[in-house]
């Protein structure tokens, strides 16, 4: 049990920061907001267009999201060296990943519901197959989180971490991308049925990047 | 022996050449002449799958703490290199063959998507590999990226059979277990694996020697700094 009790710690950690500091509140959700907005303009705010790629463009504005909160959450390991700090917890390595996987998760859950209620207002979206979008949701969003704090720990510490971590992730995240996208448009489309094997595909990814993340969180901090 | 082997690479790449233009026959359903790119597409392809394969086996040996030595590291990093390129090149030439014969340069097909992705991925690899001067700082943080990437090789090899889109199913390797060659251009095509998997080993062979010199020069400035840390420490203790 101290592996939860571990890992929760951790993520207690990570949210008291980003509720003191805001950072995630005041930065990455807007941020979120402004390339929903971006998206509108690229596409000459044809409603019907936007309509259409709406689902594509929902995770898209995730995805970059996602960049940001990565960084965030491991730039707070850089200040005051809480890195080593973190290394001579005796915590044990899968329960930090977890725990800061938590964390970001639930950082990534606020923003797509911001993200989410902006793109029914902006792009005319009707809200359809809510069980299918709420799943999708959450299988893409812990994929994300704990392929992102892989790639965050892998680049911890390095002088071109910032450039580094969007080059590593982005490629390694395209079935959350492709996933997520045809999952909430079955779902927007009124056939949830053929959202299913994409769920699959997404938490298939979700559980391999989880996996992988448990066992390589430990020797990565070490090596960071 | 390095420049033996060069030469017998060569032999062999120009064998290929010569049947590969001359020799096999033209297929006016493929765009005629561009069918001949085959001897070259394939090759690269499967060469970029061998590199990866090659940096993956030599990760996990660095990973695994009775064999970790900086030769996988390195070996790794060579193999990944030249994966790399010819990652690219395989697109390229993919592209060039899919203008006559599919009628456009790109369609997002699974088998192209996946080997973008893959090329991407290791473009990141080599990146991350950049940011460390010796074996020991990036050793373990590239393995483990390397066997990350590693698992998009063999989604982008069974993408053909998988989804079954644009790109051709496999010419030998399929799952009717047929081979859809024969004659002179099953001839040309094995010439030009061999003589590419000889390119192959040849350029990793190059690059994993440049890199232990440059292994060797961090080494030795590294030891030379210390020998004057150390005397210049001396020559303050000296008057006390």
């Amino acid at each position: 049990m101290s592996f939860v009790r571990d890992a929760l710690v951790i993520a207690g950690k990570d949210l008291r920061i980003e509720r003191r500091s805001r950072v995630a509140l005041q930065q990455i959700i807007p941020f979120g907001g402004i390339v929903v907005l971006l998206f509108a303009f690229a596409l000459d705010s044809d409603r019907t267009l936007l309509h259409q790629a709406a689902p594509g463009l929902f995770w898209a504005a995730v995805l970059l999201a996602v960049l940001l909160a990565i960084g965030r959450s491991f730039s707070v390991e850089e200040a005051n060296r809480a890195r080593d700090g973190l290394r001579l917890s005796g915590i044990d390595g899968g329960s930090i990943f977890v725990g800061k996987a938590a964390a970001v998760a639930v950082e990534l859950f606020l923003l797509e519901i911001v993200v989410g209620a902006a793109v029914v207002v902006l792009y005319d979206v009707t809200v359809r197959g809510i069980v299918v979008l709420l799943c999708s949701a959450v299988a893409a969003t812990v994929g994300l989180a704990a392929a992102g704090t892989v790639y965050g720990v892998l680049a911890g510490g390095l002088r071109a971490r910032e450039t580094l971590v969007p080059l590593l992730l982005l490629p390694a995240v395209t079935p959350v991308m492709l996933g997520g996208t045809r999952a909430f448009q079955a779902a927007l489309d009124g056939s949830p049925g053929d959202a299913w094997p994409w769920i699959q595909l997404l938490t298939a990814f979700a559980v391999l990047a989880v996996a992988a993340g448990t066992v390589a969180f430990g020797p990565l901090l070490e090596a960071a | 022996m390095k420049r033996l082997f060069l030469g017998a690479t060569v032999v062999a790449l120009a064998v290929t050449v010569v049947f590969a233009l001359w020799v096999t026959p033209s297929r006016p359903s493929q765009g005629f002449d561009a069918v001949r790119l085959l001897y070259l597409h394939v090759p690269t392809a499967w060469i970029a799958y061998l590199a990866f394969g090659v940096t993956a086996l030599a990760s996990l040996l660095w990973l695994i703490p009775r064999t970790r030595d900086t030769t996988w590291d390195l070996l790794a990093g060579a193999s990944a290199e030249v994966g790399v390129l010819f990652t690219g090149l395989t697109l390229i030439l993919g592209s060039l063959w899919g203008k006559p014969a599919w009628g456009t340069w790109w369609e997002w097909d699974a088998r192209l998507t996946t080997t973008a992705i893959l090329f991407f991925l290791y473009l990141g690899y080599l990146a991350l590999r950049r940011t460390g001067a010796t074996s020991e700082e990036r050793g373990t943080r590239s393995a483990i990226a390397a066997l990350i990437a590693f698992v998009d090789v063999p989604v982008s090899y069974l993408s053909v059979t998988w989804w079954q889109t644009l790109h051709q199913p496999g010419t030998v390797f399929n799952s009717n277990r047929h081979v859809l060659i024969d004659g002179s251009m099953a001839f040309t095509l094995i010439a030009a694996v061999v003589s590419f998997t000889m390119l192959y080993a040849y350029l990793v062979l190059e690059r994993f020697q440049l890199a232990q010199l440059e292994e060797g020069r961090e080494e030795r400035e590294l030891q030379r700094a210390i020998a004057e840390r150390v005397r210049a420490d001396q020559v303050e203790v000296a008057p006390v």
